[in-house]
């Protein structure tokens, strides 16, 4: 079959998630005249990063192939979405609500010390992938303003000085994860 | 088709009801003036994404101001495109470009070519109007040979992204991320060395501004000219001599081979040489390996080698039919290859010593003559490649135009050529040329009838069936590497029912090139290119590669034999699979 990228010379990502994948694809009979039709990418990437976490090059590539598309298409429309990502995320998400309401009550400054204290940027995650940051819009938790998650735990009214106290959690949790 | 009539500025126009407004006005000569739009009906481009919003009009009856660019005529309308309200909104528009441009035009590569710089001046804008506190910064990429990437004078028009993606279907560009951080580039934001880019350069052709410009090598040939240790001699492509007058305020199409050639020799070039002796070098090795290949029914159909923008395109999404090419390296290597063997054994010299400048209408020929294997002990064949455009500069530093020069010849022995070697700058040329060596080198007969007229002309998919001595071979011409594909999956699909294709990655051939004066979006002006060549051809004397006494010569003193031991040493290469996004 006839490909429009030339395959990433190594794949570093498991096999398993790339037959998850291909399946998905192979229910969707894409039509090889037109590949965009019924918006197959949107889906296809929504799909992906269900399975993978994140976007890479590699999985970009192979959607573009398995699609008929160009790898710059692929990238063009990823990049337009904040949903998708192209950097994983890290085994501890810390998301930080950046909604009206949270925002009145200071988020910035929370997300702002999660930055400093993980020494990461919103929408990076740090070298040993246990924690990334990301800032939300309104996650439906006004009443609690200013939220912040760590995965689907939601810490609520959260101060300046609790920040440390979070990362610190996570970080014994990490500690003893490594001791087993 | 029905007709429409409307009316423009208090005039009456009939137009095909399929036109838009700004063909009705363009047909009344009313000036509109466009930014993204481009629309080359020869070349089948149509760019119409209506998202400069300069051309706009007043349409009566009609809230807001509409793109005459995308506006379809209806029976009735009337137009009017300068009311006060279409000045203020086109003024207000360029206003906001230019308040994320830089105002850096002295110093631009494009200064006095820009279609933005034009319009800035025809509406006497002179300061930034909207002074914000931020301007898009990127990076400048020169990560390859051939193409220069200045994002910060990209203006969104995405003529180059219609290009590269509909036209050539290379498929490198994509609009990326959105808002103010949207920008025209490659997947990720990569350097356009770890793409797929083929340098066609035909971005650079269509770019209104100077974000895409080829990169320029102008400074290191001074330097080379300027050195008493180097010989340093050059060589023109065919399709320079019918496009550099332009540059010079001649009219498209005029023929200049002779000032040419006094422009070069007065820079102070040692030689001035031919790259039509190459060409006609080409064809000699390529018509035997044709015929070879058509005698042993083996690896048809065979594919001209000449465009390396044709040739980048195989290496990247064709890796599976690396073998039916030619061969044969392009006219410019092949020149290069001789210039630093034959050439310099002849004056005494080492290849080192020797400085090869080519002048191209091309930008993947910088990227071509940089590859490592047409760089024997790492000395380049070709030490630089200059398009078009930067030689009319280098005249112009020079204080020489073109219109005060005499006629010159070329030198001798690498300047001689025949007609056959001018048409190589066309699309079907290099067939045309390679079918008047192979008829006579397959019959044995002279062929008194040179023209093979069915193989010329503008179109993108040409199919010819030509009669050789009893045997009816079939040859597919193509130009545009969007038309090259169809082509090219034809072969893989086992369908072609060809013996030869010639292949040029620029629509209508090199004449097109992207290293050419600007067009502008006036089609016609390849036309004109064509005709000129055609016309030069027909002037020679000699009109068949294999006449050219130079070549026969070569071959007796130095080479043997087309396809012997030292044609292939010299004069033939291989293809690889390539990776990039």
């Amino acid at each position: 079959m006839e490909k429009f990228n030339p395959e990433p010379k190594i794949k570093t990502l498991p096999d398993e998630l790339y037959k998850k994948l291909d399946s998905y694809i192979d229910d969707l009979s894409v039509d090889r005249k037109d590949p965009r039709k019924k918006g197959n990418l949107i889906q296809v990437l929504h799909k992906a990063q269900g399975i993978f976490g994140y976007l890479p090059e590699e999985v970009q590539v192979h959607i573009a192939n398995r699609l008929f598309l160009h790898h710059s298409e692929v990238s063009g429309v990823i990049s337009f979405y904040n949903y998708f990502t192209t950097t994983p995320k890290g085994k501890y998400c810390v998301s930080v609500c950046m909604g009206t309401a949270c925002y009145v009550k200071g988020a910035e400054k929370i997300l702002n010390e999660f930055e400093k204290m993980l020494n990461i940027k919103a929408g990076e995650v740090t070298e040993d992938l246990k924690f990334s940051i990301d800032a939300l819009r309104c996650v439906g938790a006004c009443g609690l303003a200013p939220v912040v998650l760590i995965n689907d735990k939601v810490y609520g009214r959260v101060k300046l000085q609790d920040v440390k106290k979070i990362v610190e959690e996570y970080l014994v949790a990490t500690e003893s994860e490594k001791k087993e | 088709m029905a007709q429409v009539t409307l009316t423009i500025n208090d005039r009456k126009v009939t137009v095909d009801e399929k036109s838009t407004v700004l063909d009705a006005a363009r047909q009344l000569n009313v000036k509109i003036p466009t930014l993204c739009h481009l629309n080359l009906h020869d070349l089948k481009i149509n760019h119409t994404n209506a998202s400069c919003r300069i051309c706009m009009v007043e349409i009566d009856g009609r809230r807001n101001l509409a793109p005459s660019c995308a506006t379809p005529v209806v029976e009735g309308m009337v137009i009017r495109t300068h009311t006060k309200r279409v000045l203020k909104s086109r003024r207000k528009v360029l206003e906001l470009l230019v308040s994320d441009h830089p105002f850096d035009c002295l110093n631009c590569y494009k200064s006095t070519d820009c279609e933005l710089q034009t319009l800035v001046n025809e509406f006497g804008i002179n300061k930034n109007t909207y002074e914000g506190f931020a301007m898009s910064q990127y990076p400048v990429d020169e990560s390859s040979k051939a193409i220069r990437r200045d994002l910060t004078k990209c203006i969104m028009c995405r003529r180059c992204e219609t290009v590269c993606n509909n036209v050539q279907t290379v498929g490198v560009l994509t609009g990326y991320k959105r808002g103010f951080e949207a920008v025209v580039a490659p997947a990720e934001m990569k350097g356009i060395v770890d793409t797929k880019c083929t340098y066609c350069g035909q971005c650079v052709a269509v770019c209104p501004t100077a974000a895409l410009t080829g990169i320029s090598y102008i400074q290191d040939v001074w330097n080379a000219i300027f050195d008493d240790k180097k010989t340093v001699i050059v060589q023109t492509a065919p399709a320079i001599r019918v496009a550099i007058g332009e540059e010079f305020g001649m009219q498209p199409g005029e023929i200049v081979t002779g000032k040419l050639v006094a422009g070069l020799r007065r820079m102070g070039f040692d030689s001035v040489f031919d790259t039509n002796f190459g060409a006609d070098l080409t064809i000699m090795e390529e018509s035997a390996e044709l015929i070879e290949r058509v005698v042993k029914n083996k690896d048809l159909p065979i594919l001209t080698s000449c465009c390396p923008g044709w040739i980048n395109f195989l290496e990247y999404q064709f890796p599976d039919l690396l073998n039916i090419p030619s061969t044969c390296k392009s006219p410019q290597q092949m020149f290069g290859a001789i210039a630093k063997s034959y050439y310099a054994e002849k004056i005494g010299k080492k290849p080192e010593e020797i400085v090869v400048v080519s002048i191209m209408p091309c930008i993947a020929k910088k990227y071509e003559a940089s590859r490592p294997e047409f760089a024997p002990n790492n000395v380049p064949d070709v030490d630089f490649a200059l398009t078009t455009r930067e030689l009319a500069k280098m005249f112009k530093e020079a204080g020489l135009d073109l219109n005060d020069l005499p006629e010159e010849q070329f030198d001798s022995p690498l300047g001689e050529s025949t007609g056959a070697a001018d048409i190589f700058a066309s699309s079907g040329g290099v067939l045309e040329a390679a079918l008047r060596t192979a008829y006579e080198k397959m019959t044995g007969k002279k062929l008194d009838k040179v023209d093979f007229v069915s193989v010329r002309g503008m179109e993108g998919v040409k199919e010819v069936t030509i009669d050789i001595g009893g045997t009816p071979l079939n040859f597919a011409i193509t130009s545009g590497l969007g038309n090259a594909r169809i082509v090219l999956e034809k072969i893989r699909s086992g369908e072609s029912k060809y013996h030869g294709i010639e292949i040029m990655a620029c629509p209508g051939g090199c004449i097109n090139g992207g290293g050419q004066p600007f067009i502008h979006g006036d089609s016609s002006i390849i036309e004109k290119r064509m005709n000129a060549i055609y016309k030069e051809d027909s002037g020679k004397k000699l009109r068949k590669s294999h006449d050219n006494p130079s070549i026969q010569k070569l071959y007796k003193e130095y080479l043997g034999e087309p396809l012997g031991h030292k044609s292939h040493e010299l004069l033939h290469t291989e293809y690889y699979k390539k990776h990039g996004s």
